[in-house]
């Protein structure tokens, strides 16, 4: 039992965290006011070996463990929430290819991306489906030599930008997630993908949400990851993996809106001392401090189990539903010590309540992950 | 080319100072310690000499604590190829750092064609090791250096002076380079980086094994505290009128005779 990172995971930690204050920073409300989608942070972070910590050495990833892929993502998300979305959805997208595909594609799918810094996108999420992702309506249509997708996708990240989409489908609705296949589409050699204007969002302003139509799009056969029917499988165990991350960037954004408090807190001055001096203040950061605690050791040993090959399902949803909430109420509360400077886009932290609240939805609402949890618990009685 | 980099590792910028209980020295056991930001650019410098002149290594050294080791790998992480640790007190003089620092380059074995350093460092302010060593190699040296240019063995450098205005220094090689903020931009630690560097050789030395012993020692730190606090601001009210030749009168007197700086 060790509760100390590594060398390495610290100094990953240290150049992280710099990455985040001295270039992330100073570009967070920028990028957030005009919506200006981060490439240029995004090659920067990908030079320094920030992006697609999930592609496994073999293929010429870095070869991280999921915890150091906690900390680069807490780190990012501390230094923009919007712009480690953009950043952590190129893992989302990839997961299912590291999970999912064989050898061969593998190689031909992920080492690219270690090559330059490309664009990924996740197509799970339709216009009458999220929550009951299962329920998809995208179908996938064996057609001889190739396959044929036509549907509808919704809310997808970084589509405007994607060099590669990873797609869910079915090959009969009626099968409900017995159907559900994960396949790879390249848009450079498709023709028939629509991608839709971009969505004006609450926060995550400065990353890509659009919708994405697919109408008769031919994809090679060998672009199925697993077989046909088997992408539900590979969906949950994508999910075991991306929600601890995503659990670790609500912890980023947490501890942002705490640092920023308790630093405003012994600064701002009322009734003749710093408003750190009274207990309401103070009860708030101590709330704040307890649970970012908290949700990092849930995230850790979420992500630590990925690493020891043990089922961490239930787990990730601890960690997904605790911090994605903790996150919630930190930034909420970060906006009270500030008062009404707090409400103004003049300083930071209205930014991150906007931008904790996508964190309770995407990647399975904080519901969701309550449901996770019940029927991990149910199912074992 | 073998390029030495002597680095030295410093409490973080934010560390809030306090003398040990002695106060024989600063109190060490809470401190961050980081790199000295002076001596990131002397890293960088060597990278990219490093660079240009293919075949060339970069070795970094340290004189300091053996339980973090920071500064030596950041240094690694950013792209030196070797390290030396020479284990020490933190409380060493600048004449015993650089004769530890001559010392482990000479028992590297390799000649130094480059020395970098930074021009000082940012705990104790002393600004002697780069010259100190220097004359121990017997080599000259330059430092508060914001250019840099090198051909062949020539080295091209351009020193900031007070004022603003540049010096220029033709030397030539072998030669030790201090270096100033300015001289290039250093790097990050890339995540790669960080990974490969743990593979990296570091060697480690006592201070014995490079020659240096407490009869080096040329300064004694005698007592260290705190700098006395700052008395509370006086506050003159001059809301009216009528006040206000009064209170000028007042400032200036204590201004010509309580603080004496007119």
């Amino acid at each position: 039992m060790n509760f100390e990172y590594t060398t390495e995971q610290k100094e990953i930690k240290e150049t992280t965290m710099k990455f985040a204050r001295d270039v992330m920073m100073p570009k967070a409300a920028e990028y957030d006011h005009n919506e200006t989608f981060p490439k240029d942070i995004i090659d920067k972070a990908w030079e320094l070996g920030f992006l697609n910590t999930c592609i496994p050495a073999e293929f010429g990833g870095v070869g991280f463990t999921a915890v150091d892929s906690m900390i680069i993502t807490e780190s990012l998300s501390y230094g923009c929430m919007g712009m480690n979305t953009a950043i952590m959805a190129n893992d989302l997208a990839l997961l299912p290819i590291v999970i999912g595909g064989s050898d061969e594609q593998k190689k031909k799918f992920l080492t690219p991306f270690t090559e330059k810094p490309l664009i990924a996108s996740f197509c799970l999420t339709e216009p009458g489906n999220g929550s009951d992702a299962a329920g998809l309506k995208t179908t996938v249509k064996d057609a001889g030599d190739h396959w044929v997708v036509n549907g509808e996708k919704m809310w997808i990240t970084n589509a405007g930008f994607a060099d590669l989409f990873v797609v869910y489908a079915t090959i009969d609705p009626s099968l409900k997630h017995k159907g559900i296949s994960a396949i790879v589409i390249d848009p450079k050699e498709s023709t028939g993908i629509e991608i839709g204007k971009p969505e004006e969002k609450m926060g995550h302003k400065c990353s890509d949400t659009r919708g994405v139509r697919f109408n008769n799009v031919k994809v090679p056969k060998e672009n199925m990851l697993g077989k046909p029917g088997e992408g539900w499988k590979i969906a949950m165990k994508t999910l075991d993996h991306s929600r601890p991350m995503v659990a670790s960037s609500a912890v980023g954004g947490a501890q942002c809106a705490f640092d920023y408090s308790a630093k405003y807190a012994s600064e701002r001055q009322q009734f003749g001392k710093p408003i750190a001096s009274f207990q309401s203040i103070q009860f708030m950061v101590a709330e704040m401090a307890m649970k970012i605690e908290a949700a990092r050791l849930l995230v850790t040993k979420a992500a630590w189990l990925v690493d020891n090959n043990q089922p961490n399902t239930q787990l990730a949803s601890y960690a997904k539903a605790f911090a994605a909430d903790a996150c919630m109420q930190i930034t909420t509360d970060a906006v009270q010590i500030y008062g009404g400077y707090g409400y103004s886009k003049e300083y930071p932290v209205e930014k991150l309540m906007r931008d904790a609240k996508l964190i309770q939805i995407y990647e399975g609402t904080s519901q969701i992950q309550r449901l996770v949890i019940a029927k991990e618990i149910f199912s074992r009685s | 080319m073998n390029i030495f980099v002597c680095v030295k590792q410093v409490p973080d910028t934010e560390t809030k100072v306090v003398p040990n209980s002695d106060g024989t020295f600063i109190e060490t056991s809470s401190i961050k310690w980081i790199m000295n930001p002076y001596d990131e650019f002397a890293v960088e410098q060597a990278l990219l000499v490093k660079a240009a002149n293919a075949g060339s290594t970069v070795t970094v050294v340290r004189v300091g604590g053996p339980k973090d080791t920071e500064a030596l790998r950041t240094a690694l992480a950013m792209g030196a190829d070797e390290a030396i640790l020479v284990e020490s007190a933190d409380n060493l003089d600048s004449y015993m750092i650089a004769k530890a620092l001559k010392g482990a380059i000479d028992k590297s074995g390799k000649s130094a064609d480059l020395v970098f350093a930074g021009k000082q460092a940012i705990d104790d302010d002393c600004l002697q090791v780069p010259q100190l060593l220097a004359q121990m190699l017997d080599i000259p040296s330059v430092s508060v250096v914001v250019g840099f240019e090198m051909n062949g063995t020539k080295l091209n450098l351009k020193r900031e002076i007070e004022g603003g205005s540049i010096e220029v220094y033709e030397v030539d090689g072998p030669a030790l380079v201090a270096c100033n903020k300015g001289i290039n931009t250093p790097r990050y630690a890339s995540l790669p980086g960080i990974m490969k560097a743990k593979k990296k050789p570091m060697a480690q030395h006592s201070l014995a094994d490079v020659g240096v012993t407490d009869a080096d020692r040329r300064v004694k730190y005698s007592e260290f505290k705190l700098p006395p606090e700052k008395p509370a601001g006086k506050k003159f009210e001059a809301m009216e009128e009528g006040q206000r030749a009064g209170v000028v009168k007042e400032v200036v007197g204590l201004l010509r005779n309580e603080a004496k700086v007119i």
